[in-house]
């Protein structure tokens, strides 16, 4: 077999598995649910539309402000505290959306801690913004998934270096015109990859949407599951899902253009002091973001464990941990081997196609978990149902499952919808080996294979890192998919999670949640350190 | 030359059972795919493993995740036992054709018939009454009677709801259709919309918070969130009021069980379920959530027996399920989210 052949039926494979729960979900429009679709037309649609609408909008702007102004701040500035804010402020992606839903409520509800003091001090008529709002949510979402945005656009601002930003300012323009002009568009493709995995989380989110009770796409697509039972129907909500982020998916590739970013990252660089008043207001502003976004969750979380006592401690409670952490190590390596061996097969040569196809293969990120996991499970079950079953009666046994139910098709579920957050890293570390480098190597006489062994992945081994990372917190947080797809005794903290937070008992569920986080943290402050080498 | 290869398929087998799930079957061994969390049943499979010897494998998720799984699992499952809450629920799975009916006296003997499917595929194991909790400070108990009367003026900016798309509140719905007919319901629910003081809550314990804070007066919950806010906070101002009672009785509902329709032992399973119905197994069953036993022969816990006795909605709880499609865009039309 040829090279050529070789990477082709790889990316092939891997297109194959993606699409086969899609095609699942494509195949449902061949029964078109009229009755259920006339009803959400008439009802409730333009309501869903507009606040999806609202959701990406706020969110984007949301992420992209946190996101990249504080990547600024610590790459590029020096004030008080930045040393530790620079990776405290990437602490709340461990925290799941959905913890981070429950807890705010919690705190900020009418009937909660502060609404309830404030109405103590200034009688019962004082106002307080409502919480379960549009903003609200839009908060929530912003607070938790703009680490995707902050550790991107973050590490690109560092290879970047000052040089650039010094040489525009010699050229005669102002530190703001410099940035703009400068430093933000070359940083552009970091910022988008950021931006396009915090808006996939978010339409794919159905925790914390479900929590505050408002509606969006997703939660129509459940609703037309738990509640009609119709899954045709969901499915096929699910499918139009999934048009609007392959639109967004083309936008922004388009976007990004032919814009190359490898940079000698070389650059010693100092940052900018920033002394007195200003040196301050950059010191509270990260400080006011990891205190809501990170120390109050947690504190809250602290307080309803220490309320509930750690009477749910005992030897199941460390299974579960154990479980989570084995679940997210071996997702993690797998997907990161599949993300890598399409990487490396995108840079082969003559290979234009490519790059579609493995656009296509990451469109499962932006899936709710549940609809992903119904489409596996069915394609899982079919070939469980004939394939295998033709096989065990043609053995003279009693057919039975061997893929559903079985950690390999866990595991496969965490492949499809997490191959997006590990390709990225991977992709972009890929993507800034200077072609150069390959060009000399290849005139000097190396083959693929030696290119990719000797050269590639060397240096590729921060980018493999970080998406493993990525990967490995992902899989602790992911709920729907892990419930139900686990096999029989692999119960994880996220599902503890949901069987308390499914009946409001929040402050018993704080415990596993507060564990999920703790444990996520360990791989999100790795990440950190290691992105401080470059 | 066709044996060695069946031998070479079979070692084959040996390796890929070692990755995947293949599920060993067993003589003494039980599959349940449970709604109910697994707190709630984890104490009475552990009693009756130690009872028996059945090892009972289980797992936990929604009931609609449950349904699809069994169904696309179809005759493969490994599943024996289907247990969830709300009669919504079990009317669905049969009506998506995963259950199977069970014959047994002694389930018909100790389950009421309007609890449990009039085809025998499902049998209720523990009701649930669904009525409304208000503040003792600023509501006269005479000013309550019926769930219909929620939608009068005099409730408007009191009142507070969970939202539409549990369950629960589909199901409530169901039965006030059937009782009302489908308009008046809907101007029912319409009033209710109408009176509500704040947007309706993802939960019960929620809605029942914002009442003793002060948002509104009124809700509509599950007696047994009652019962757990009680022990959390015994001196609360919450109160429950037995619904309906002039009327037809306070709208109940089950969680309850059925045997899978390709159940690998079913034998056991309805053995199960039929111990599930006993007096000491619907004890521990409805006390670890505060619940009814659905065998009347079985008193309810301290607790709850002091919320007072009430005259419960005799309508069979399948009601709920024939119902639950028209409930949902009824109360959509309504604008009850």
């Amino acid at each position: 077999m040829t090279h050529h052949r070789f990477w082709f039926w790889l990316v092939c494979a891997v297109a194959i598995i993606v699409l086969l729960p899609i095609t699942n979900l494509i195949i449902s429009w061949s029964n078109f649910q009229t009755d259920i679709w006339l009803h959400l037309i008439e009802t409730q649609l333009g309501q869903l539309l507009s606040n999806t609408f609202w959701l990406i909008f706020g969110v984007s702007i949301g992420v992209t402000g946190l996101g990249v102004g504080l990547a600024w701040l610590t790459a590029m500035c020096e004030f008080p505290g930045r040393r530790w804010l620079d990776w405290a402020l990437m602490l709340p992606f461990a925290v799941p959306a959905y913890v981070m839903a429950f807890v705010f409520l919690g705190i900020f509800e009418f009937s909660g801690p502060i609404q309830t003091q404030l109405r103590e001090w200034f009688g019962p008529g004082s106002y307080f913004p409502a919480i379960r709002s549009t903003g609200g949510v839009i908060t929530v979402l912003s607070l938790v998934f703009y680490p995707y945005v902050y550790m991107l656009a973050r590490s690109a601002f560092i290879s970047q270096g000052r040089g650039l930003m010094d040489a525009a300012r010699i050229l005669g323009l102002t530190p703001w015109q410099a940035f703009f002009k400068v430093t933000l568009p070359m940083a552009r493709p970091a910022i988008a990859a950021g931006l396009a995995l915090a808006l996939m989380e978010t339409l794919a989110d159905f925790g914390a949407v479900a929590t505050f009770n408002y509606d969006t796409f997703t939660t129509a697509i459940y609703k037309a599951w738990y509640g009609f039972f119709n899954l045709q129907a969901a499915a096929q909500l699910a499918t139009l899902l999934l048009l609007f982020v392959a639109l967004a998916v083309f936008i922004e590739k388009n976007a990004r253009g032919r814009a190359r970013y490898n940079q000698d990252s070389q650059h010693l660089f100092h940052r900018y002091q920033l002394t007195g008043l200003l040196g301050i207001a950059a010191s509270l502003f990260a400080c006011l973001v990891v205190l809501i976004a990170f120390i109050i969750p947690i504190t809250q979380l602290i307080i309803w464990v220490i309320k509930t006592g750690l009477t749910d401690v005992d030897n199941r409670f460390l299974s579960l941990v154990g479980h989570s952490l084995s679940l997210g190590a071996i997702a993690a390596v797998t997907t990161v081997t599949i993300a890598l061996l399409l990487a490396i097969a995108q840079k082969q040569p003559n290979q234009r196609w490519l790059p579609k196809m493995i656009n296509i293969s990451t469109l499962g990120y932006a899936l709710p978990g549940s609809v992903l996991a119904v489409g596996i499970m069915m394609g899982f079950s079919w070939l469980d149902n004939h394939i295998f079953a033709a096989w065990f009666n043609w053995m003279g046994e009693e057919p039975r499952q061997v893929l559903l139910g079985s950690l390999l098709a866990l595991i496969v579920a965490y492949g499809i919808r997490f191959l997006a957050v590990a390709f990225g890293p991977v992709d972009s570390s890929l993507y800034n080996i200077k072609p150069s480098i390959t060009e000399a190597a290849r005139s000097l006489g190396a083959n693929s294979k030696r290119i990719i062994l000797h050269i590639y992945l060397p240096m590729m081994t921060p980018g493999v890192l970080t998406g493993a990372l990525l990967v490995f917190v992902d899989v602790l947080k992911e709920m729907p998919a892990t419930l139900l797809m686990r096999p029989f005794g692999w119960d994880t903290l996220a599902v503890r999670v949901y069987e308390m937070t499914s009946e409001g008992e929040w402050a018993r569920a704080a415990l596993p949640a507060l564990t999920l986080v703790i444990v996520g943290l360990l791989p999100v402050i790795l990440l950190m350190r290691r992105s401080n080498k470059y | 030359m066709l044996k060695s290869l069946k031998h070479t398929c079979l070692a084959a087998t040996a390796v890929i059972s070692a990755f995947t799930s293949i599920y060993v079957a067993a003589e003494e061994k039980l599959v349940v795919y449970t709604a109910r969390k697994e707190h709630l049943v984890k104490p009475l499979f552990d009693l009756y493993t130690k009872q028996t010897g059945v090892k009972i494998d289980y797992i936990t998720d929604s009931a609609g995740p449950l349904i699809t799984r069994l169904q696309a699992e179809g005759k493969n499952t490994p599943a024996d036992l289907l247990i969830t809450v709300d009669a919504g629920n079990l009317w669905q799975a049969q009506d998506k054709g995963v259950l199977q009916p069970v014959k047994s006296e002694t389930l018909e003997q100790n389950i009421p018939a309007h609890l449990r499917d009039p085809n025998n595929n499902w049998f209720g194991l523990s009701v649930r009454a669904r009525t409304m909790v208000y503040a003792t400070d600023r509501v006269k108990p005479a000013e309550l009677s019926t769930y219909a009367n929620l939608a009068d003026k005099k409730w408007d900016g009191r009142l507070c709801l969970r939202t539409s798309k549990k369950v629960y509140n589909q199901s409530l719905v169901a039965t006030i259709i059937e009782r009302l007919g489908k308009e008046k319901t809907e101007q029912v629910v319409k009033g209710w919309v109408n009176n509500l003081a704040a947007p309706v809550f993802s939960n019960d314990t929620m809605a029942m918070e914002a009442v003793a804070a002060g948002q509104c007066d009124v809700t509509v919950v599950n007696t047994y969130y009652y019962g757990r806010l009680l022990k959390e906070k015994p001196d609360t101002k919450l109160k429950l009021f037995w619904a309906n009672q002039k009327t037809t009785g306070t709208h109940v509902n089950v969680s309850g069980a059925g045997v899978t329709k390709y159940a690998k032992h079913k034998a056991a399973a309805v053995k199960f379920l039929e111990w599930l119905s006993t007096p000491t197994a619907q004890k521990i069953f409805a006390d670890a959530n505060m619940e009814y036993p659905a065998s009347s022969s079985v008193k309810p816990a301290k607790l709850v027996a002091s919320w007072g006795e009430f005259k419960a909605d005799q309508l069979n709880v399948e009601i709920a399920g024939r119902k639950q499609a028209e409930a949902i865009k009824l109360m959509d039309r309504a604008g009850y989210k």
